[in-house]
Formats: C-alpha cells, sequence, structure tokens
C-alpha cells in the first residue's frame, strides 16, 4: 500500500522535474526579444483595435510609436491628445497636438427633398449599388442611403434615420476613428473639427452640378450661387466645381453664411437659437417637397 | 452533332422578335451626343472647339492612349456644347454635342455602299486604318480592335475566329447583319486574313440562325480558307473562351487571351465596320441596334448613328408601352439597366430592351440550399455561391485565390439560382476589390 | 410609362423558373406514391403518425422562429414539411404519437434551427430526429408492424423483424443463410411492399418511380443515388461471393431497409449533400462503404441512417476538395 503511494508520489515528482526541465529549455531556446515599452505603450491606447490610426489594431500602432523616431505624424484619434500626451511622456518624444474632430454628414438629401427617380434592386450596399449606377435620384453625388457607415462604425456611433433615409451621428460616441469615411464610396462623410460645445458649421451637399440642375434633384442642394462667398468676413469659404465649401481652419462660426444660403444648405448645430427677427434655424425648417413637374 | 463548350451554360427562352425584320434606317437626329469613353480604356481626347463645323467622319476626339480609340464625328453639324451628360450607369460622363444640320446630305448617306470585293491596300496600311478609323469590338466589350490584331513576335496566329453567335436572348443585330451584309462581312474577313496572314478562319454561328448558316455557306462555297461552323444554342457560346473552346476544342488559360492558343476572335458587327474602314474609307459611326420588348407595338432592327438618344429609338418603335419597368441597354443577361433614356447610343449598344412590369421585378432572395446549380452552369469552372459568400464577408484574398477574377459576369448563375440570390452583383463588387488589392501589392 | 419608378439592378435581367419552393414542392409530390402505399399496408396509423410529425415540424418550426429567435417565419416555403414527412418516413407505424413530436422538435429545433435553419444546416435534419428516437427509445423504434395486406386494425396485431432484423438475428445466432432464407419475404413484396420495416421504406418500386421523377425534373441528379445503391450491391456482393452461408446476396440489401429512401430522398438532400458531381460520388460511395459495414458487422440491422449523417460531417471537406475544374487550368498546369 505504502509502496503504491510512494510509487506514485516518486512517479509524479519526476515527471514534473522532466516537464519543467523541458518548459525550460524550451523557453530559453525559443526566446524572443521584445521591447518591453511596446507593452507599456499598448497598455495606455484604447484598446479599441478600430484602425483609425492606420496601423491593423492598437498592437501595432504601439510597435509603430516604439519604433519610429519622429512620431509627430502619428495620432490616435480615438484616445485624443490626452493618450498622446501618455504616451509621449512614456517614450520621450514629442507628439503633436491635435484638434478633436467629429464625423459629419455633407448630404441633407432626405426623402422628402430629393425624390427617388427610380427604384434599386439589389445587395443593400452602398458599394455595391455605387458599382452598379448613380442611385436612385437624380444626384450622383449625394447619400444612397443603404448605410455602409453604419456597418463600418465599431462605436455604435451612426444609426440610419427612417424617415429621412440618411445616417445620423451620435456625436458623443464618435471617436473620429475614419471608418465611415473610408466605408461610403461618395466621400459624404467628413471628419471636422469638434468646437465647444460641439459646434459646427459646414455645407450639406456636394453636388458638383449647375445650380438648376442641382436644385431640381434636390431641394436643399448647393447651388454655387456664391452668397456665401461673400458674407463670409474670413474668406474661410471656397467655390469650385458649383460647390462650396468651408474650409474648418478659418471659420469663425458666425452664421452669417447659414443665414444667406438660398436652400438651406448649409447646415449648423447646437447654436443657441437665434434673437428675434432670424430666421428659423435650417433644422426645423419646413422645406417644401421637391415638385419635379413644377421645376421643369 | 453540333459543336459547343463542354462545361456550364445555359439556354433562357430566345424571344428573338426581330430575327425576321430588316434593318432599317432611322430619320437622322437632330442632335447627337457622343461620349468620349466609348471603348474599354483611356478616354479619347477631344479636339474640336464649341461652334466648330463638323463634317460626317471628322475626327471630334482623338485616341487617348494605346489602349484608346478615336472617336468620329456621326453626323455633319455644329458642335453647341462639349458637355457632361448620364452614361448607361447614370453618371455624367463628358460628351460633344453636335446639332445636326439637316441639309447636308452626308447625313442621309447610311451603311448601303456598293460591294466592293477587292483588296487593294497593304497588311500595315488595313491594321493602321482600323487604328485610326475608331474600330472597337461591337460585341458589347467595345475593345479597340487594333490592339486585338497587334500580333507580338513570340506568338502564333493560325486561326481567325469570326464571332456570329449572338447567344444573347432578344437581340438580332448581328443575325439581321449577316443576312443582309453577307458578302460585305466575307470580305471584311478576307481583308483580315490578308492582314494578318492566316489561312484559316471560322465563322461561328449558333443553330437558331439556321438562315444565316445557309447563306454563308452558299456563298463560301468556292472561298478558300473560310468555314461555317453550326454552333449548338447555349448561352455564353459568344464569350471568347467558350468560343474558341466550342469551335477549336482548345483552351485559353486561365489569365490568357485567345491569341495565347493562336486564335483572334472579331464579332461581325466589327468585322462589317472594318470592311467599311478600309474598302469606303468609313470611320465607325453607326450600328445595328436591335430595339425590342414584348409589349412594344413594332420592335425592329435600325442602324444607328452613335450619339443618337435612346428616346429617339423608343419613339421609332412606337413609344415606350404603359406598364414598362425596365429598360436595358442590351441584352437581357449582361446588359445595363437604365436610369433615363437619355442616354445615347455608343459604339457598345447592340440592343435596347424594354421589360414590361410583370418581369421586372427581382425575386425576393432567400437563403443559399447549396443546390450547386450555380456551379453546374458556371462556364467557367468556378463556385459562384462560395464567391458571394466570400465577397459578402469581406474575404477578398480569398475570393481571389478561388479565381473570382476569371468570372466572366455572364450571370449564368444568377439566373439559375432557385433562391434568387444576386450572386453576380457580389462576385463583380468582389472582383473590382480583388483587382484593386492586386494592383496594390504589384 | 408606369406610375412606379422605373427599376434598376445589375444583370441579369432574366430568371429562370426554378425556385426553391418549386423544388421543395417536387420533392413532396415524389414521395406520394411511396405514402400512398404505406397507407395501403398499416392504415390509418401511417397517416398519424406522418400527420403528427409534420403537424409538429411545421409548429415548432414557426414556434421557434416567431418567438425564440425572432426572424422571419419561413414555413411556406417547404422546407419543413419535407422533414415531417421524411422523418415519418423513417418511423415505424405505430410509433407513440408523443415520441413522433419529440422527434419532430430534435429534427427542426437542434438539427435544423439551431444552425440558423434552412441552409444553414449541416446534418440532414430528419435523420437527426430518427436516431435521436432511436437511440432514445431502442424498443418502440424497432417494433415493426408486419405488413396485411389491407388490414387497418394491424398495428395491436402483430408485430416482426425486417428483413435485415432477421438476417441479422439470424447470423448470430450461427445460422446459415440456407436456413435463413425461408423465413425473408420474396423479392416481389420487397418491392411492392408487403413487408414489414418503417413507414416509408416499404415498397422499393413506389420510391424508385418518385426518385425517377426527381431526376427527370433535375431537382437531384442520379450519381447520389446510383452510387450509393452500387457501392452497396457491390460491396456486399463481393461478401456474398465469397461466403453465401453468412452474407445475404446483394438484391436483397439493395432493396431491404431503408436503402433507397435514403439514397433518393435522405443522401440526396441539396442543403447537406456536396455541390459537385465528383463530390456528390465520393460522398455516396462513403454512405454505400458505411451502410454495408455496419450492416454486416455493427450491433445495428441497418446502418443507412447513421451512414448519411456520418458522411454529412465530411460534406465540408468534400466540397473543400472536389472542386469544379476551372476553365483553363489544364493548360496552365502544362506550361509549368
Amino acid at each position: 500500500m505504502t509502496d503504491s503511494i510512494l510509487n506514485s508520489v516518486i512517479l509524479m515528482a519526476l515527471l514534473g522535474t522532466v516537464a519543467a526541465l523541458v518548459l525550460y529549455v524550451v523557453s530559453r531556446r525559443f526566446h524572443v526579444y521584445e521591447d518591453p515599452l511596446i507593452a507599456t505603450v499598448e497598455d495606455l491606447l484604447p484598446g479599441a483595435n478600430c484602425a483609425g490610426c492606420g496601423s491593423p489594431g492598437c498592437r501595432s500602432f504601439a510597435e509603430k510609436l516604439v519604433g519610429t523616431e519622429d512620431i509627430s505624424a502619428l495620432f490616435c484619434p480615438v484616445g485624443g491628445n490626452a493618450v498622446m500626451h501618455l504616451v509621449a511622456e512614456a517614450l520621450g518624444k514629442e507628439v503633436a497636438e491635435k484638434d478633436p474632430t467629429v464625423a459629419v454628414i455633407r448630404c441633407q438629401g432626405s426623402c422628402e427633398v430629393r425624390p427617388k427617380t427610380s427604384e434599386y434592386q439589389g445587395p443593400r450596399s452602398c458599394a455595391i449599388s455605387a458599382l452598379i449606377y448613380s442611385g436612385e435620384t437624380d444626384c450622383q453625388y449625394g447619400c444612397l442611403g443603404d448605410g455602409d457607415c453604419v456597418v463600418a462604425c465599431k462605436f455604435d456611433a451612426m444609426y440610419m434615420d427612417e424617415t429621412t433615409g440618411l445616417p445620423v451621428v451620435i456625436t458623443d460616441k464618435c471617436t473620429s476613428c475614419g471608418m465611415c469615411v473610408t466605408a461610403c464610396p461618395r466621400n459624404i462623410i467628413e471628419m471636422r473639427p469638434k468646437h465647444k460645445r460641439d459646434l459646427k458649421i459646414f455645407v450639406g451637399c456636394l453636388n458638383e452640378e449647375k445650380g438648376g440642375i442641382a436644385k431640381k434633384a434636390c431641394a436643399v442642394a448647393c447651388i454655387g450661387c456664391s452668397k456665401c462667398l461673400d458674407v463670409c468676413p474670413k474668406d474661410a469659404i471656397n467655390m469650385e466645381n458649383n460647390l462650396a465649401y468651408i474650409d474648418p481652419a478659418l471659420c469663425t462660426l458666425c452664421r452669417k453664411c447659414v443665414d444667406v444660403c438660398p436652400t438651406h444648405s448649409i447646415i449648423e448645430t447646437n447654436f443657441p437659437p437665434r434673437k428675434i427677427k432670424e430666421v428659423t434655424p435650417v433644422a426645423t425648417l419646413n422645406i417644401e417637397p421637391a415638385n419635379p413637374q413644377n421645376d421643369a | 452533332m453540333l459543336r459547343t463548350f463542354p462545361k456550364g451554360g445555359i439556354h433562357p427562352p430566345e424571344n428573338k422578335l426581330t430575327s425576321s425584320k430588316p434593318i432599317q434606317k432611322l430619320p437622322v437626329p437632330k442632335v447627337v451626343y457622343v461620349p468620349i469613353s466609348q471603348h474599354i480604356g483611356i478616354p479619347a481626347e477631344i479636339v474640336v472647339e464649341v461652334k466648330e463645323k463638323v463634317a460626317t467622319g471628322q475626327v471630334i476626339a482623338k485616341s487617348g492612349g494605346y489602349v484608346s480609340s478615336n472617336i468620329h464625328a456621326p453626323v455633319a453639324g455644329t458642335v453647341t456644347k462639349l458637355d457632361k451628360i448620364v452614361d448607361t450607369r447614370g453618371y455624367k460622363t463628358q460628351c460633344i454635342v453636335i446639332r445636326t444640320d439637316l441639309k447636308d446630305e452626308s447625313n442621309l448617306e447610311a451603311a448601303d455602299l456598293p460591294l466592293k470585293k477587292e483588296i487593294t491596300m497593304e497588311p500595315g496600311e488595313i491594321l493602321q486604318r482600323i487604328s485610326d478609323f475608331g474600330i472597337v469590338g461591337l460585341g458589347g466589350a467595345t475593345f479597340p480592335s487594333h490592339v486585338k490584331l497587334n500580333i507580338k513576335a513570340d506568338k502564333t496566329l493560325d486561326c481567325l475566329i469570326i464571332n456570329g453567335v449572338e447567344c444573347e436572348p432578344y437581340l438580332t443585330a448581328d443575325h439581321r447583319l449577316m443576312l443582309e451584309k453577307a458578302e460585305e462581312i466575307l470580305v471584311g474577313i478576307r481583308i483580315l486574313m490578308h492582314a494578318l496572314d492566316v489561312r484559316r478562319a471560322i465563322i461561328g454561328i449558333e443553330n437558331n440562325k439556321r438562315d444565316a448558316i445557309d447563306l454563308f455557306r452558299k456563298l463560301t462555297r468556292e472561298a478558300p480558307g473560310i468555314q461555317i461552323a453550326a454552333l449548338k444554342v447555349k448561352y455564353p457560346q459568344g464569350g471568347e473562351k467558350q468560343l474558341v473552346r466550342a469551335l477549336l476544342k482548345r483552351e485559353v488559360p486561365k489569365n490568357g487571351l485567345p491569341l495565347d492558343v493562336g486564335v483572334v476572335v472579331h464579332n461581325v458587327g466589327t468585322v462589317f465596320a472594318i470592311y467599311q474602314a478600309v474598302q469606303h474609307h468609313r470611320p465607325l459611326m453607326d450600328r445595328v441596334v436591335t430595339v425590342t420588348g414584348k409589349k412594344l407595338e413594332n420592335p425592329s432592327n435600325f442602324w444607328v448613328k452613335i450619339g443618337t438618344p435612346i428616346s429617339d429609338l423608343l419613339e421609332a418603335v412606337g413609344g415606350v408601352p404603359e406598364g414598362t419597368r425596365k429598360i436595358v441597354s442590351g441584352g437581357p443577361m449582361m446588359g445595363k439597366a437604365l436610369k433615363s433614356t437619355d442616354v445615347p447610343v455608343t459604339k457598345g449598344t447592340s440592343g435596347i430592351l424594354v421589360i414590361p412590369g410583370d418581369e421586372a421585378s427581382r425575386g425576393k432572395p432567400s437563403s443559399c440550399i447549396r443546390c450547386g446549380e450555380c456551379v453546374e452552369v458556371c462556364p467557367m469552372g468556378l463556385e459562384p455561391h462560395l464567391l458571394m459568400n466570400l465577397t459578402e464577408k469581406g474575404m477578398y484574398q480569398a475570393a481571389a485565390r478561388e479565381d473570382i477574377m476569371t468570372c466572366i459576369e455572364c450571370g449564368s448563375c444568377s439566373y439559375v439560382c432557385p433562391s434568387h440570390r444576386p450572386l453576380l452583383d457580389y462576385i463583380r463588387f468582389g472582383k473590382t476589390i480583388a483587382k484593386q488589392l492586386e494592383s496594390n501589392k504589384g | 410609362m408606369s406610375d412606379q419608378p422605373i427599376i434598376v439592378s445589375a444583370s441579369p435581367h432574366v430568371h429562370s423558373e426554378r425556385t426553391s419552393k418549386k423544388l421543395m414542392y417536387d420533392v413532396v409530390i415524389a414521395l406520394v406514391p411511396a405514402f400512398l402505399v404505406s397507407l395501403y399496408v398499416f392504415g390509418f396509423s401511417a397517416l398519424i403518425v406522418t400527420a403528427a410529425a409534420v403537424v409538429s415540424c411545421l409548429f415548432f418550426e414557426y414556434l421557434i422562429q416567431r418567438y425564440l429567435l425572432k426572424t422571419e417565419v419561413t414555413i411556406a416555403d417547404g422546407s419543413a414539411l419535407i422533414t415531417g414527412i421524411l422523418l415519418a418516413f423513417n418511423l415505424p407505424a405505430g410509433l407513440p404519437v408523443w415520441m413522433v413530436v419529440i422527434g419532430s422538435l430534435v429534427a427542426i429545433g437542434v438539427a435544423k434551427l439551431s444552425f440558423g435553419g434552412l441552409g444553414y444546416n449541416i446534418f440532414n435534419p430528419a435523420l437527426v430526429g430518427r436516431v435521436f428516437l432511436l437511440v432514445s427509445f431502442p424498443v418502440q423504434m424497432t417494433l415493426w408492424p408486419t405488413a396485411v395486406e389491407n388490414n387497418a386494425s394491424l398495428v395491436d396485431a402483430m408485430t416482426g423483424a425486417t428483413t435485415l432484423g432477421l438476417i441479422k438475428e439470424g447470423v448470430q445466432f450461427g445460422e446459415t443463410m440456407t436456413a435463413i432464407s425461408p423465413n425473408l419475404p420474396p423479392v416481389q413484396d420487397m418491392l411492392l411492399g408487403i413487408t414489414s420495416g418503417s413507414l416509408g421504406e416499404m415498397s422499393a418500386l413506389a420510391l424508385i418511380l418518385g426518385g425517377v421523377f426527381l431526376i427527370a425534373r433535375k431537382v437531384i441528379s442520379w450519381h447520389i443515388p446510383v452510387t450509393v445503391l452500387a457501392t452497396i450491391a457491390v460491396m456486399t456482393g463481393i461478401f456474398w461471393w465469397a461466403d453465401p452461408e453468412h452474407y445475404a446476396n446483394p438484391l436483397i440489401h439493395v432493396l431491404s431497409g431503408g436503402a433507397i429512401l435514403g439514397a433518393f430522398y435522405m443522401a440526396t438532400d441539396l442543403v447537406t449533400s456536396p455541390v459537385t458531381k465528383k463530390g456528390m460520388v465520393v460522398f455516396a460511395l462513403g454512405i454505400g462503404a458505411i451502410t454495408v459495414v455496419i450492416r454486416l458487422f455493427g450491433a445495428y440491422p441497418e446502418g443507412i441512417s447513421f451512414a448519411i449523417l456520418i458522411m454529412n460531417a465530411f460534406v465540408p471537406l468534400i466540397n473543400r476538395y472536389f472542386k469544379p475544374r476551372r476553365f483553363g487550368s489544364r493548360i496552365k498546369a502544362k506550361i509549368m
């Protein structure tokens, strides 16, 4: 009886020693040196693996941060300045300061203002339908409404508005990783600075057609009338291909352009309501549905 | 036993409504819209200005590179605009707008030039003429013909194949052309044989065009080297690779060209255009278009000037009938559904198909039951259900390993799928992504 | 132009007449002759078992899709109907209704919907239900009512062993085929269905009739049924030729048990069989071989259900290795 106990104890001890030896030898033999800084930096990063920085994941971004001399061109949009400062401290390198940005949808072509002229049948994916044709409406620049951006968003910061058929960004959740920008075949989504209280002014249209054609396709299209150019005190607006663009670096959020735009294609967000006698803000404006018969 | 390709293929209802309708002349259009990109490859460069007067056949846009083609004024008139107009996909493309000078008699002249049999030009001159006169493949692919005819020194060519298959349902443009211009086509074939220095040419025609087969057989009784082959009716036999396999039992290698097995394939329409260019000094300015549909009053075949708006064609057959829900440029298997009828006829427009509402809608897709029917009909030996799944899940590299790039987009898989799955939609998308990945790598 | 907007979609713009639903209902039609034979032989009890299986399959599919998965209900596509009929065909007539219901629950709930529904299941649902019942209730599942011509009340009357059961038992007790043979039903009875066994496997003739209909309608191809039956015939034939005293002749093996039902209706299930013809042949060879091995050397007298389920598991692998030949690939190989 005692023999068998003793035997098993010895046997197990022997087995254990052999296994430990094997493990020791193997771990020494196949040891790969890795800079401990990489793990440190990786812990600092948000760990969302969203690829917003351009690297496939946080781990490879950490490797890149440790491996490159000058990291001022590298930036984690999700963690923002706070995380980048911590990274800079840990690595003893300089990082660039960047204003926080947020995704904006530069199209207001809801079902109401932008009439459908055809019916698409096929897979519900913007990328596929863009390959087949120019979309259900007459605007070949606007949102296709199949929600590739919503699928691409890993932070649940976007959803499709059922009534307008357009995507909506939940700015609080948006980490500005840029996945939606890449996913959109029409390049409608832009990363714009997130000012204090998330105040933004931008042109909600990408239609490069001449005024009449653009207006016929969509009631809130930019018709390239240049009125906004004239009122802008900072020359922040430029006009190219019948389309206005507000340079976020120059714009001071004075809202003058919003007031003069005849088609209400300039969007302002999160501003307090205007004082008396001002035009009602765009968001609540009742825009008459475009009627192709009348226009023609 | 009729020849055909062995693997895959389908036989959709033929519906050749217009096969006994002679090709009619369409009234000269008042305005033509000539896109500068009517061929595969680099768009042509505009060489005319607004308000410039152009003569019929004058070059209005010059070839933009090697794989490109010249574009000629289809009518005499005045350039009114250099504008953008919707193409078959609904996107705006650059085009030249010409207002026709209705008094100019050269506009009335159509393809009815007298037969001229004698070939006087040297091979080099012929090839140059084909290149200069804007000849592209008229079967639908619109690949510039001079590129196809440029035989590199390391390749040997022993057979010229003329594609008179017209396997697409509904379309009869090639069929009518073969019946009405048989002798001209034969001269065109002799021109090509002379230019390429080949002794053998085969015209492949599907057996549903018996009259064309008999006519050609009668005409070639004394012609040396030209053979007529009757083929079993099977789609997509008009595909180059399938046709070469069917006629010569030679298999074009994966990612290769027919030239790799010593063959060059040209469509009968292209051959006729080459005949006109070489014998009558007439550039490619018009083509045969079938305007068809089950509900049309008078479906017909027309000689159409390039740049004529499709709405003009539809008017000529009695207008778009009530209840139409789909208008297709091309045949039902590979054509493109149009959003607007303002789209002009281009060098590649072989037909206009008007589909009534009850046939226009796609079936509701349901899950794949793995019946394997798509695998069975794929003429390229691919597995469409697998390719669709891989594309849907974003596994483009895996799809590339499964040879997604060899898909010829014939649509047989989508046609047979009992679950109405949009197989080709996904495969086409997967192909574009796979192509991008490939070019990024290189 | 119509009032509705014009439709734009990618090519092709025409579609064949075939739909999944039509394929499914073709299978149902093909099963009708076999069902009529079982009605004739077993009378009312066959109707009860079949009705119970069909109704409970449809009911469970509806219940699970509507309330558990909260997806679209697809009971109209015919697949649950087929599962119900095939399950019933694999059960003995007179099986208590509650067992049939449990079998249906396993078939629909476990084998089909938990994998993702039609098109995603790996195993043939009806067979999973049948095998589940066989291992759970072995006694009731092998209580075969004996066929007596046109006797509606026979369920209570007599039970007997199946042809294969008789052979298995006899061989195990060391009897020779010469001794067993007189107890076996004659070949014409096996063809017509005057024998004992599961509900639907009675008449070889009725099943082949339906099978030929399916092949003619191009719902199934001939590759699987022919290969399965040929493999069974050839393998049992070799054993019979070597030792006819211990092994039954191939004709008995092919006509008895579930061989024909399995070969034409269960193994050919589109979802759980390979997509290429080459793959189908390999798949069917496997089924035939495993069936023969179980029949001759296993504990169960019949093994085609197990054989099909085992080969179902290999289908993804078969699909991976037996691909269609890519156009133009032979020439590339020659150059290399």
